[in-house]
């Protein structure tokens, strides 16, 4: 570090890049993934049909459904179908219910009764991953937040140790080993750096109150639940008056939403005290109808009158700022074109870190290129890569797998299917240990690509609902999982492919480097 | 890297860690300090400079990252993140005492 200031940056850059450049990979890859998070689930769990749209009518099916089973509780929560989500989610407050004592279930829109689904996490598992690594709270989110700005870092270092990137964007060498390696990496990372800067940026924005609380202890006190309360504008229910009333019907209460706000669609509807004099019913409008999260888009009614009692907040600047971070975050109100670029920025991220991380270690191996054997952190290095990311795409596929093969009466289901992803991304570390380095990658690549690219006809077989049920009924989410499978599985290929070919490629580029001009040895590595 | 990192002396590998822990520890007192400091002195209402004070923390502990690793020694890495905690720990202190007063 007695260098300048441009080689003190990339030295950052470098070291930085390798310690969390496994984990982010991992970050990177399930967050893309869960940009699709509602098809996820919709392929994982089949049983749940699509449904024309009824809010009213799901309304009343799950009042009923919460009047029978749920009277006991002091809050109710209720999800409405949309065009992403077609189960009809209910919930209560229960001190001896489940995860974060809420009871969840999902409902037929048409009878009301409890979906005969498979126990399936779905796309739920690799969004909850990707900021909680399954790690117990506070931990999960506490690192994944600083990997977050590990990255954020990463790219101003990046900026700064590539100043000339507007012009080396477009100078592009294939075929020339470690050298199109860096070309790619730095052509993805500026291409698509204004998504990388916003989204490790709102990452840190999302869980700041986690991360950083002295701020607000500072300025609250003791009382940081009213920091949140002054931020999302929310005022207590009042506490139940222990005098039986009935509730309002809720379909009621929803069109009177629609008068007050013409063609909103409902996100979350909450039921605080049914039941009771003090009734408070809350609709919040669905965060796919703004960029920004808007705490003023939700309206409170008297559950036993149907008297509108408030509206959210307006937001401040600040807010907006803050808000509009995280929801072009999480990209809730992107359409299906926009939702594939957040994908496709998502896997373009991923590649950056990816790319790094072979980089790292093809510039270390080439000082070792005639010894039989790596030292020892070298060795290391390799085996955390191939495991981190070959290894990582045969647990998702494995995960995938194990919601078609698990049968559906085991008890634990969901587990055994988070359990069968965490039990493949170990044996890929141990496969990557017995295995040379070159022979680890081709190999796990060679098994992804099978395993992704059968991934449709498995759907087919086990459920009925493959490609040729799913295109021609226009399940688009059905089918674009099974599509996406089948382009992972092929592109692994092609990687397997690339990678077991070269060895004899490279010593054979390097004679032809001699003689030949560069255009013909593109497309060698 | 790597290979030169056996040869490298002991006390090269104590100021990288030196400025490592000044970075992530020292850094992270400076952002939290500024979070501290803008929540108690920006001319907002409460909930609103609180907000602020977060949401820009994190430009002062990307700096401090920079900084640490940019300048000339490990002693340098912890004047520089050091010096403006204090001193925002100064002002954060006062217009704790001026409001509550």
């Amino acid at each position: 570090m007695k260098e300048g200031f441009r080689q003190a940056m990339a030295w950052l850059h470098t070291w930085t890049g390798l310690i969390f450049g496994w984990l982010l990979f991992a970050i990177f890859l399930t967050g893309t993934l869960s940009y699709f998070k509602e098809e996820i689930t919709h392929w994982s769990r089949p049983e749940v049909r699509s449904q024309a749209l009824d809010p009213t009518h799901a309304l009343e099916v799950a009042q009923r459904y919460l009047l029978d089973n749920a009277g006991h509780s002091g809050t109710w929560f209720i999800r409405l179908p949309n065009a992403r989500e077609a189960g009809l989610n209910v919930g209560y407050r229960d001190t001896h219910g489940g995860p974060r004592g809420v009871v969840s279930q999902t409902l037929d829109t048409q009878t009301g009764e409890p979906l005969q689904a498979r126990d399936s996490r779905g796309g739920e598992f690799f969004y909850r991953f990707h900021f909680q690594l399954q790690m117990p709270h506070p931990y999960g989110r506490w690192l994944s937040t600083f990997c977050a700005f590990i990255m954020l870092l990463g790219l101003v270092t990046g900026i700064i140790t590539h100043k000339k990137f507007f012009k080396e964007f477009f100078t592009f060498r294939p075929g020339k080993g470690q050298r199109s390696w860096l070309d790619g990496h730095n052509a993805i990372g500026v291409l698509v750096l204004p998504f990388h800067l916003m989204i490790s940026y709102s990452s840190l924005v999302l869980f700041m109150y986690l991360v950083m609380p002295a701020g607000i202890m500072a300025s609250y006190g003791n009382d940081t639940g009213k920091y949140f309360n002054d931020l999302f504008g929310r005022n207590d229910a009042p506490a139940p008056a222990q005098v039986a009333a009935p509730l309002v019907p809720l379909a009621g209460l929803y069109v009177r939403v629609q008068e007050l706000q013409p063609g909103a669609r409902i996100g979350d509807i909450q039921v605080q005290n049914p039941g009771d004099r003090n009734a408070r019913v809350t609709f919040s409008q669905s965060s796919a109808d703004h960029v920004a999260y808007r705490r003023s888009a939700n309206w409170t009614f008297d559950g036993t009158t149907g008297a509108l009692l408030s509206q959210g907040k307006p937001e401040s600047g600040v807010m907006m700022a803050a808000f509009s971070f995280a929801g072009l975050h999480m990209g809730n109100f992107a359409g299906p074109w926009l939702r594939w670029l957040y994908f496709f920025f998502g896997l373009a991220g991923t590649a950056v870190i990816g790319t790094g991380l072979v980089m790292w270690l093809g510039k270390r191996q080439l000082k070792h290129a005639g010894n039989e054997r790596l030292p020892g952190e070298l060795r290391l290095v390799e085996v955390l890569n191939i495991a981190s990311m070959s290894g990582l795409l045969l647990a998702v596929a494995g995960f995938f797998w194990a919601n078609r093969l698990i049968p559906l009466g085991v008890q634990g289901r969901a587990d055994w299917e988070v359990n069968t992803f965490f039990i493949t991304w170990g044996l890929t570390l141990v496969h990557a240990m017995l295995r040379s380095g070159h022979r680890a990658w081709a190999e796990q690549l060679a098994l992804g690509a099978l395993a992704f690219a059968l991934l449709p006809l498995l759907n087919a077989l086990t459920t009925g609902q493959g490609l040729n049920h799913s295109l021609p009924a226009g399940d688009w989410a059905m089918a674009g999982f099974d599509l996406t499978a089948l382009a992972t599985g092929l592109f692994l290929a092609w990687l397997a492919g690339k990678l077991s070919r070269k060895p004899r490629a490279a010593a054979g580029r390097a004679r032809r480097a001699a003689s030949t001009p560069p255009a013909e040895t593109a497309g060698a590595s | 890297m790597t290979r030169k990192t056996a040869s490298l002396p002991l006390s090269y590998r104590l100021a990288v860690t030196s400025r490592s822990l000044a970075a992530l520890l020292g850094g992270y007192l400076l952002a939290s300090m500024a979070s501290v400091c803008i929540a108690l002195v920006a001319p907002l209402p409460q909930v609103d400079a609180t907000l602020t004070g977060l949401l820009l923390s994190f430009v002062f502990y990307l700096l401090a990252f920079i900084w640490c690793f940019a300048c000339r020694s490990a002693l340098r890495a912890w004047l520089g993140v050091l010096t403006p905690t204090v001193l925002l720990s100064v002002i954060s202190g006062l217009a704790y005492w001026m409001t509550s007063a």
